[in-house]
This record gives C-alpha cells, structure tokens and sequence, in this order.
C-alpha cells in the first residue's frame, strides 16, 4: 500500500541536498570549529556560511543569528531570557491561550518565579484581538511572544501590527515562527521582530536543530553556560553538519517559497472544499483564508480523532488530531478549546498539512477513503445516534 | 502500540449497533474526556441473548466495548456481573497504561444496561450497584508529576 503523508507540521523529511550538504562534516571536515588546523578551518567557514544563509532569508544580519538544539530550546530561551535580563524593567509578559507550549510552559514556569503572565484569548479564528493586546501592555511588560502561525489550525497572527504594538510601546516581540517559515516571506526589520524562533526539521532539514534570531542590542542571559561558542551565549561544541542542514533548508525553503505556496493553498483550498461539500456536520478550524498554505483542520461532529486517524492509518495515511487522546493528556487540544470548540468537537479533529511531496491524487483520494471512515465512526457513534433521533 | 486483537476489534467491532426494543440500555462516560459508551441488552431466561454497543471514543474505548460484549453475550447475568476490566484488559492482551480507563468505562457501562434491565423490570441483581453514569473523573494512568 502506498503511504501518504498528510503531517508535515509534525515534520518533514529531511531534503537529500540537505543531507548531501551535511554528511562531508560527520566524516571528512569533522573538526571542531574552536581549534585551529585546517578540518577546523574547515567546519568554522561551514557555520559562517549556514549562518549568513538564515540571516540572508530572514533579513537579518549574520551576527544576530544563534543556533540551538531545536524551537523548544529557542523559545525557552527567548522568553527566559529576556525575562531574566529585563528584570528590573518589570516582569509582565503576554503571550496567547494557543501557543505551543515551548512557550506556555515557559511562561508557567516564569509565573511560578514571581512573573506576571497574560495570556491573551483568541477570536473563534485564533487571532489575537489588536485592541486587546494594546490594553493588555503595562508599564512593567518587557515581552510580547505571540506566534506567527498556528501549529494546529494555522491561522496567522497580523505579526507586522504586533511588531508595531511592541516597538511603539518598547516591548520586545518575540515570535514562533516555526510553522510560518518556507510558507509565508518573514523580513524580521520589517516586521519589527526583535526575537525569532525557528526549526530545522520542519523544513527538510534535520531534527534537533533551531535558530534564535536576537536583534542586535539585546541583552540575553545564556541557557546553556560553557565554552565561547555563539559569542559566548550559547555553549557547546556546535552541531556543525545540523548547522550546515538547517542553512541549507532554510536557504532552500525561502528560494521557492512563492511558488511553492500557491500549489500548497491550492491543494489545500481543493481539500477544504472537497471535506466541507462531502461530509455533513464538519467544520473547518482556523481561519477561511488567513491561514497557512498547507495546513486544513478539521472537526468532524460526534465521531473521536484517535479512531479516525487510526482508520486512515490502515488506508495509508499519516495525519492528526487535537483529540485527548493524541494530545497525551486529560484533555483535548488546548488550540481547539481556545477558539471556542466544545470538547466533543475538540475531541473530533482531524489536522492535515501537505508539503514538498503532496499531489492533487494524495488529495483525491483522501477525499475517496475520508467521508467512509467518518459515516463509519458515525454509525458506532452513540452521540450521532442522538441527534439524528432527535431530529 | 496497540494488541493485535485490540486492533482486531477496533476494525471489525462485534456486536456494533443498537437494539430498539432492548430490556436495559445504559450509557456512561464523560464528553470532556472525549469517550462515552452504550450498551444494550436483550434478556431472556437470565441469559444475555442479544447485545450491542456504540462508542465515540478512541480506538481502545471501541475495541473495549466490541471485546466486553463477546465476553457477556450467551451468558447469564451472574456470569455477566464477573466481566470485569481485568477480564476485558487480559482478552484484549493489554492496553496501554494511558488506556486503561476503556476497559473500566466498558465494565460501567455493561453494569449500567444491567441496572436498567433490573429497574425496568423489578428485579433485583445481587451484586450490581447504581452504576455511576458520569465517570469523567476516571484515572487516566498519567504520572502527572510536578516538573518544576
């Protein structure tokens, strides 16, 4: 049976160019970028080189690049960072119900040292409400973190208005950016970011490496403390073929970027339609058209997710679901709650993300196997039964 | 991560439907946690002729209420009452920790169709309790340990 996989916002695999770029340094230019014979030299200029390709594709300079073991320790980094460095100023920090929890669990933690934290709700569509983000600021908040996209629904934030918010009331902005990258153009000046997250792996490039991007001028306490590796505020003997991988991916997604986009929302807006036309009492998550190419997200009333993806499984097919019992906790995505979903149609979802690999036939024939495996679990279901008595 | 034969019986579910003229229905689970099971009975002689299930749930609460239905159906309603989770859980070869809590919720809801048959039809069942039929406050198996 022929697999197709429909979860590229889980991650992606990584591009052969990309592994093709890395392999010389496990093996041949394997020296450390510290000492001082020429396979050093070697892996020295190989990170140089990844880093002015992130900066060149993010429009940052060289010098503000920093690269991490992946999105969580960037966030992690970010936020306590600069809650840490900043102290003095005050210690209020915003953020939103639907961030990752890199960055929730960050912010809980803080909150447990004595920060404030708000966290901002969302409309029905997962967009920050401006006014209330501006109402929100005190004279003691010292960081904004709100996302550039959605890992779950995909909805974009209006990033440049927060970049403004943030900088007309000196507040940094950091933003995750790990789903939005190779997706939609990211100018960190012109969107006034001051901290930005990234990830390699969801990009084609290798898992275990991120970037932090820090505005020039920031003050940011180290994470990890050792050697002088990243100007000394990031230690540890670098990664270098992840370093040179997520150069390269990075380079690469924002090469094709437009191109690339407008097959995705194709497939993406086909697949929509095609679910939405074919499936009664299914709602489309996110918002209709501010919302990242690749990624749909659906909740299929009085039927589970672990089931449905369980049953696409069996017909070859990779994706997820906010359900409890995917999320590995008590309850059900705090995404979907957070848009306003009651449990049950929380528990229904089903997130599909296309990517590099994804053809109109992967999206046709998930429109052949989707509207049987649902009327199936329906059949079983007792809440369907329900209603349709009640009807 | 899932048995052979709970994926056995997460793909063909027995006794998957319902029973219109059923002597005892009951329902139990919780929509927060996102699993809710019915079970219905037909009852004849003290035996458990007919019976059948709907689920929403996940692939384990489906599997449960296919496997707990095979064990109860033919037998009398003191052979039904010894169905218990542990019974349903070593049937199916095991679930994981995180879906223990299906096979308990399978036990309930069986429980909960026997005290409707009892109600409805005056009868006592040495044994059988009230069921709950909000479990929602059920142990999910998670080591929820504080990490700061």
């Amino acid at each position: 049976m022929k697999r197709i996989y429909l979860d590229y916002a889980a991650t992606s695999p990584t591009k052969k160019s990309v592994l093709e770029a890395m392999i010389p340094y496990f093996t041949q230019d394997f020296g450390n970028p510290s000492s001082i014979y020429e396979s050093a030299r070697k892996s020295k200029i190989a990170v140089d080189e990844a880093r002015k390709k992130v900066a060149k594709s993010i429009g940052a300079d060289t010098g503000e690049i920093y690269f991490t073991s992946g999105g969580t320790e960037s966030d992690n980094w970010a936020i306590k960072g600069i809650a840490e460095a900043y102290q003095q100023k005050g210690k209020h920090i915003i953020t939103s119900q639907i961030e990752h929890h890199a960055v929730l669990n960050t912010c809980e933690y803080l909150e447990k040292k004595g920060y404030k934290v708000t966290y901002l709700p969302v409309d029905s569509y997962g967009q920050v409400n401006l006014d209330e983000l501006k109402n929100a600021i005190q004279s003691d908040t010292i960081l904004i973190s709100i996302m550039t996209a959605n890992n779950e629904i995909g909805t974009l934030q209006k990033v440049n208005e927060i970049g403004q918010i943030a900088r007309e009331n000196n507040v940094f902005f950091h933003t995750d950016a790990v789903q939005a990258i190779g997706q939609i153009p990211i100018d960190v000046k012109k969107m006034s970011i001051d901290l930005l997250t990234l990830s390699g792996h969801k990009i084609y490039g290798p898992k275990g490496m991120g970037i932090l991007f820090i505005r020039k001028g920031i003050r940011l306490g180290s994470l990890i403390h050792g050697g002088a590796q990243e100007k000394r505020r990031r230690a540890g003997t670098e990664n270098v073929p992840g370093i040179v991988g997520i150069g390269e991916a990075t380079a690469l997604s924002s090469l094709n970027l437009e191109k690339e986009a407008k097959r995705l929302t194709g497939l993406r807006d086909k697949l929509i339609k095609g679910v939405l036309d074919s499936i009664p009492y299914t709602k489309l998550n996110g918002h209709p058209i501010e919302r990242l190419p690749n990624n749909a997200n659906f909740s299929f009333q009085f039927i589970e997710g672990e089931s449905l993806l369980i049953m696409l499984d069996m017909k070859g097919f990779s994706a997820s679901s906010g359900s409890a019992c995917t999320s590995g906790s008590l309850d059900p995505s705090h995404v979907l709650l957070g848009i306003g979903l009651p449990h049950e149609m929380a528990h229904g979802s089903l997130r599909v993300t296309l990517g590099e690999q994804s053809t109109e036939e992967d999206i046709e024939h998930l429109l052949e196997v989707l509207p049987d495996i649902v009327s199936r679990l329906r059949e079983m279901s007792p809440l369907y039964e329900d209603f349709m008595k009640q009807k | 991560m899932y048995s052979e034969k709970v994926m056995d019986h997460f793909s063909n579910p027995r006794n998957m439907g319902e029973i219109n003229d059923a002597d005892g229905v009951g329902t139990v689970g919780n929509i927060k946690c996102g699993d809710i099971m019915r079970i219905y009975l037909k009852v004849e002689d003290n035996i458990i002729q007919e019976v059948k299930f709907k689920t929403f749930g996940c692939g384990a609460a489906i599997a449960t209420s296919s496997m707990a239905t095979e064990l109860v159906k033919g037998k009398t309603i003191q052979q039904a009452l010894e169905v218990t989770n542990k019974a349903v859980l070593e049937a199916l070869d095991g679930l994981p920790k995180v879906k223990v809590h299906c096979s308990l919720l399978a036990e309930e809801a069986l429980r909960a169709a026997l005290w409707d048959y009892a109600q409805k039809h005056g009868i006592k069942i040495d044994g059988l309790k009230q069921p709950k039929t909000d479990i929602g406050e059920h142990d999910h198996g998670d080591d929820d340990e504080d990490i700061y």
